[in-house]
């Protein structure tokens, strides 16, 4: 290291607290406008990939907004539920496949997703290790789940309660891991699968208790025709197993059963602009909306903000430019004995000017390297940072 | 040989300072010990300079050794000051950031030849040792004594080993104590590095440490004017 250069990096060293500071202003302002850009144009392509991804969705009559960001990214407020019973009615239609989806309910943090195999299938999803879901109470978790609950298939999780105060609510139900998804890198790594009914007992449509025709007295109050009438000593139960499956069963109709949306996969454009048709007409209850363009009207205002912020951020670093110079020009001023008593020991003009110079170029070198490295980790987390911003 | 030879010396600042300086002759024999002393604005420190080749003259010639300062081109004039001539200032100047040993260190990073040459710490613990500081070589400036401070001063001019060793005012901000003991460490290095020793004082009492002394009215008479 030439000796100008050595002179700046000791000077920057010893004055820990001021480089420190300068590092930080420098590092911002390169890292907030870059940052921003990249947060949304990275985080917009991630989204609409899965948007686009999704042909069609259908939906009670609400904000579209929310019905797209819980049922393709598990992230928002559930939206109002349709019934089961519209699952059945766009298979029954032909002109498209249908998916349920019930993603009301959680589980230590990590979405439940309620549907079926086919969503698998259609989003391309593989299994790294155990199997597919198969009995009730089954369920297969996202890579992300795994790694941050430490746990894999033969484990079990379990459902949260909707509120702390819930006494009057659904039990937990105590879920078994039959396997674990491949990493995506998309919502589907943090979600918890399992079978569309499964969220239907976890809701508490669906349970299981101790077979009571085989229930003694103490169990049973009263015997009528199809019906008894047991007391609170009657065992409920709070996990599915091989051995009691059999015991869970549903009352009352499970068309009428509720789900979060369901989405449609029809075979071509011309089924799907059938099917459209068919939500445009009067006194039809549910909604059906194109994904793509629900994120691509929310991306354009994403985007409008998103320019004004920059601008602000572009203003706001030329302001701090202005200060950093300014920084700079009283140091040098403060540090016109030492450059003298330089100048008078030999030192060159050249030498001087690198002295000055290197200082400068090590600042805003350290700042570079501290910002690209946050803009990487920003870059990571992307497509996440900006759902929570969305959502909340 | 003369260590320092001056002839027809002519200087003055431009401006509005209107100063202006006159050394008909003086010359100073090898490993002499002078001390100057005259009043406040003389010129003395502008001698000094004058010698140092920071400043050059209008006329005249000044010779270090052999060499004719005044002549050198820039670049040669920094590195015949650099090598050849060690500079101690009133008030140290010595760099906060740097420890003591890179202070003493400081003339080979300016200098880009003596940066690649091998020389360095070990002439830098050995200066240390001979004024009684080598356990503060990895001190930082603010953290010595202002003798201590002058004596690391001293050992930087003397790291090159220079022919010529220039003092101005060294003592101007110690105390009595400290007085003697830097002018005794700066007559010490000199002759023990052969070096000539010229040094501006005010004080008389330091006077009795230098072979000869000169008075700058009676060196300018007739040719110093304000």
């Amino acid at each position: 290291m030439s000796g100008a250069l050595r002179l700046g990096w000791r000077y920057l060293a010893f004055h820990r607290f001021k480089s420190t500071v300068l590092v930080a202003a420098v590092t911002l302002m390169i890292f907030l406008p870059a940052a921003t850009r990249l947060l949304v144009e990275d985080s917009a392509e991630a989204l609409t990939a899965r948007a686009a991804e999704t042909p069609l969705l259908v939906g009670a009559k609400a904000s579209q907004l929310e019905l797209v960001l819980s049922s393709l990214y598990f992230h928002a407020e559930s939206p109002p539920e349709i019934s089961y019973q519209v699952y059945q009615e766009i298979q029954d239609t032909g002109l498209a496949r249908a998916i349920p989806l019930n993603t009301r309910f959680n589980a230590r943090g990590f979405p439940i997703v309620g549907t079926n195999l086919d969503y698998f299938e259609f989003r391309g999803l593989e299994l790294d290790e155990g199997r597919m879901m198969g009995l009730l109470g089954e369920c297969v978790i996202g890579a992300n789940v795994a790694r941050s609950l430490d746990i894999g298939s033969g484990d079990s999780v379990v459902s949260s309660p909707e509120t702390v105060f819930d006494l009057a609510g659904t039990y937990p139900l105590k879920m078994n891991v039959a396997g674990v998804l491949a990493a995506s890198g998309t919502p589907d790594d943090d979600a918890v699968f399992v079978d569309v009914r499964t969220t239907w007992v976890i809701q508490g449509l669906g349970h299981g208790h101790q077979d009571l025709e085989n229930a003694g007295k103490a169990v049973v109050l009263s015997r009528g025709e199809g019906t008894v009438t047991a007391n609170a000593a009657l065992v409920q139960y709070n996990e599915i197993t091989t051995d009691n499956v059999r015991e869970f069963h549903f009352h009352g109709d499970t068309s009428g059963f509720p789900l979060t949306s369901v989405i449609a996969v029809p075979p071509d454009e011309k089924n799907g602009t059938l099917l459209r048709g068919r939500y445009l007409e009067e006194g039809v209850e549910q909604q059906l909306v194109v994904p793509d363009e629900v994120l691509g009207d929310l991306l354009e205002t994403v985007f409008t903000v998103q320019n004004y912020v920059v601008f602000g951020l572009v203003m706001l670093s030329l302001a701090t430019v202005a200060v950093i110079t300014l920084v700079f020009l009283l140091s040098h001023q403060l540090r016109r004995g030492e450059i003298f008593t330089l100048r008078r020991m030999g030192a060159s003009r050249g030498f001087i000017a690198t002295l000055v110079a290197s200082e400068i170029v090590f600042v805003f070198a350290a700042s570079l390297l501290l910002a690209a490295a946050l803009t990487w980790a920003v870059r990571l987390y992307a497509s996440q940072l900006l759902l929570s911003l969305l959502t909340f | 040989m003369s260590a320092i030879t001056i002839n027809g010396l002519e200087f003055s600042y431009a401006g509005e300072r209107g100063f202006s300086m006159r050394v008909s002759s003086l010359e100073i024999a090898q490993s002499d010990r002078i001390a100057i002393t005259g009043p406040s604005g003389s010129g003395k420190t502008t001698l000094l300079n004058l010698l140092a080749g920071t400043l050059l003259p209008a006329a005249g010639e000044i010779r270090i050794g052999d060499t004719c300062i005044n002549r050198l081109s820039d670049t040669d004039r920094r590195r015949f000051r650099i090598n050849q001539i060690g500079q101690v200032f009133q008030a140290f100047e010595l760099l906060d950031y740097l420890s003591v040993e890179e202070n003493i260190l400081l003339p080979r990073l300016i200098d880009p030849a003596q940066s690649a040459s091998g020389v360095g710490r070990e002439r830098a613990t050995e200066l240390l040792a001979t004024v009684g500081l080598a356990d503060k070589a990895a001190y930082f400036p603010a953290s010595l004594s202002h003798g201590e401070r002058q004596r690391v001063a001293v050992c930087r001019a003397m790291f090159n080993r220079p022919q010529l060793l220039l003092a101005d005012e060294p003592t101007g901000n110690l105390d009595q104590a400290n007085k003697q003991n830097v002018v005794d460490i700066l007559v010490e290095q000199a002759l023990s590095h052969g070096s000539t020793l010229l040094m501006v004082t005010h004080d008389r009492s330091l006077l009795a440490s230098f072979a000869r002394v000169i008075d700058f009215s009676e060196l300018t008479a007739g040719g110093v004017s304000t």
